[in-house]
């Protein structure tokens, strides 16, 4: 199942653990990343807190954990080379693994066709 | 995802166009508020090609937002306007020659830095280009202290654009080969494709390149043509950014303002010998009291290159301390972010005196954590200006 937020992030939900990372749309207007910094495994985040940051030349944002739950993997591919999230937003350049407090909350947020209506 | 840069939409409706507006939107530039303009943050390559493009060939900037300012003395004798001028700015205005810019400083009665501006001598008047934040005040500065001997205009007919990097001079040559004789600092009129322009060999990136104040009516075909040759890349705000915080250049209202002093912000350079204690025309200029007493006794803090040690960027507004704990704060970072010519990230910042010396590892809070970064000379990047 694939979800998405309206700040941004996309979400594969395989049973209680969702992939998250940064939409196409996000790092397009992001431009060139030249700096990824990820939490730790074993952390625990609530809906709306900042979990990750990225860094353009220019400007740092903020990543928000899209659910409440549980950190069980990070990506250390997007920390090594930050171009992968410009690259591949979507694909390789996931951010985190998430153990889902709630797996039944992810369904109020955005579908895909929603998530595009919101961008386009 | 809490995105950080865009236009804020309700706002741009009344933001000032440059004459160049409508070409960089042809171009696909995003655009954002600047100081009061419609301005061009980056183009699609994005600011990373840019600033390298910058680098390795040429980038053209428009700068047209920045006030172009003639002062023309009334008596017609230059000398005149030159010593009015030194009155608003601790620069040696008298000794530059017919042809010649020079870096200079307003400042106000308490020694701070009302703004930055570049002064050229052209036998006549003197030309000014000031910042577009400040050009407003900067000219009824210069009316209120100047306005008895001088005429001072601000010139709204004509753009100013920036030509910037190793393959500038060729690029230029290409239409007026003598650009090839000018230094670093020349300034010189020439015909570019028919068109009066006035060129100075400088700019802010800390590369050899051009400033071309050119007629508004003939500003957007100038800029195309100039953007047609293959080794010229149109550069946003972003790199122009980046590019001057590689180079050490301070941007005013960030590394510089009424609360610094030029001493403070390390712009000694800017004050000839001429203008300080024992100089032929010492003193004479708003602050000067507070400014000189810090060439004899030094600041109390002062501003530096900063390197991170890391791999993540320090912004503006970082807290610098001299312990890993947050516990002795010694400075602020004021400007920061990321150099792409260097690969790694780069700031600069004011930090106390005792702080100050090169090596000395200090440390920026970020989102919490305590970053380690080094007090590192500038600038970031070796300068390739022709002297």
């Amino acid at each position: 199942m694939l979800k998405f937020t309206e700040e941004h992030e996309w979400l594969k939900i395989e049973g209680d653990v969702a992939t998250v990372g940064i939409t196409e749309h996000a790092a397009g207007q992001l431009g060139d990343l030249v700096f990824v910094e990820l939490p730790e495994a074993g952390a625990s985040f609530a809906k709306g807190d900042s979990a990750a940051t990225v860094e353009s030349v220019k400007a740092a944002s903020d990543v928000y954990c899209p659910l409440d739950g549980e950190i069980v993997e990070v990506n250390q591919a997007i920390v090594d080379d930050p171009s992968l999230v410009n690259s591949d937003p979507q694909g390789a350049a996931w951010f985190f693994k998430l153990k889902l407090a709630d797996p039944s909350a992810a369904n109020a947020l955005l579908d895909e066709a929603a998530y595009k209506e919101l961008v386009a | 995802m809490r995105q950080t840069w865009g236009p804020d939409l309700e706002d741009i409706s009344h933001l000032k166009h440059t004459p160049l507006n409508a070409l960089h939107l042809s171009l696909g530039a995003r655009m954002v508020p600047f100081a009061g303009y419609d301005m061009p943050v980056q183009y699609p390559d994005g600011v990373l090609k840019e600033h390298l493009h910058t680098r390795a060939a040429a980038g053209l900037f428009d700068v047209s937002h920045m006030g172009q300012i003639v002062v023309r003395p009334k008596s017609g004798r230059i000398g005149d306007a030159a010593l009015a001028l030194e009155k608003l700015v601790p620069v040696d205005i008298l000794g530059l020659a017919e042809g010649r810019q020079r870096y200079g400083l307003f400042t106000n009665d308490e020694g701070g830095i009302l703004d930055d501006l570049m002064i050229t001598n052209r036998g006549d008047h003197l030309f000014l280009v000031v910042n577009a934040a400040c050009k407003e005040a900067d000219f009824e500065h210069l009316k209120k202290g100047l306005g008895d001997t001088c005429d001072v205009r601000m010139l709204d007919d004509r753009a100013l654009v920036a030509l910037q990097g190793p393959r500038a001079e060729a690029v230029l040559c290409e239409l007026w080969a003598d650009v090839a004789s000018m230094r670093f600092m020349d300034v010189a009129e020439a015909d570019l494709h028919d068109v009066s322009c006035i060129i100075s060999r400088s700019g802010y990136t800390g590369e050899d390149g051009f400033e071309i104040s050119i007629p508004v009516q003939s500003a957007v075909d100038v800029t195309q043509r100039l953007l047609e040759h293959p080794d010229v890349m149109p550069i946003g705000l972003g790199a122009r950014d980046s590019l001057r915080l590689e180079a050490g250049l301070c941007l005013y209202g960030n590394d510089i303002d009424t609360g610094t002093t030029p001493v403070e912000a390390a712009l000694e350079w800017a004050i000839q010998k001429s203008r300080r204690s024992g100089g032929d025309r010492a003193g004479g200029f708003p602050g000067a009291e507070r400014i000189l007493s810090e060439f004899a006794n030094g600041a109390k803090r002062r501003r530096v290159g900063l390197k991170p040690e890391g791999r993540a960027p320090v912004r503006g507004g970082a807290k610098v301390f001299a312990d890993a704990e947050g516990k002795m704060a010694v400075g602020t970072v004021t400007s920061g972010g990321f150099g792409p010519s260097v690969d790694s990230p780069v700031a600069m910042g004011y930090v106390d005196a005792a702080q100050a010396g090169n090596g000395t590892r200090l440390y920026a809070e970020v989102r919490g954590k305590y970053l380690p970064l080094v007090v590192t000379s500038m600038p970031f990047v070796k300068q390739t200006y022709k002297r």
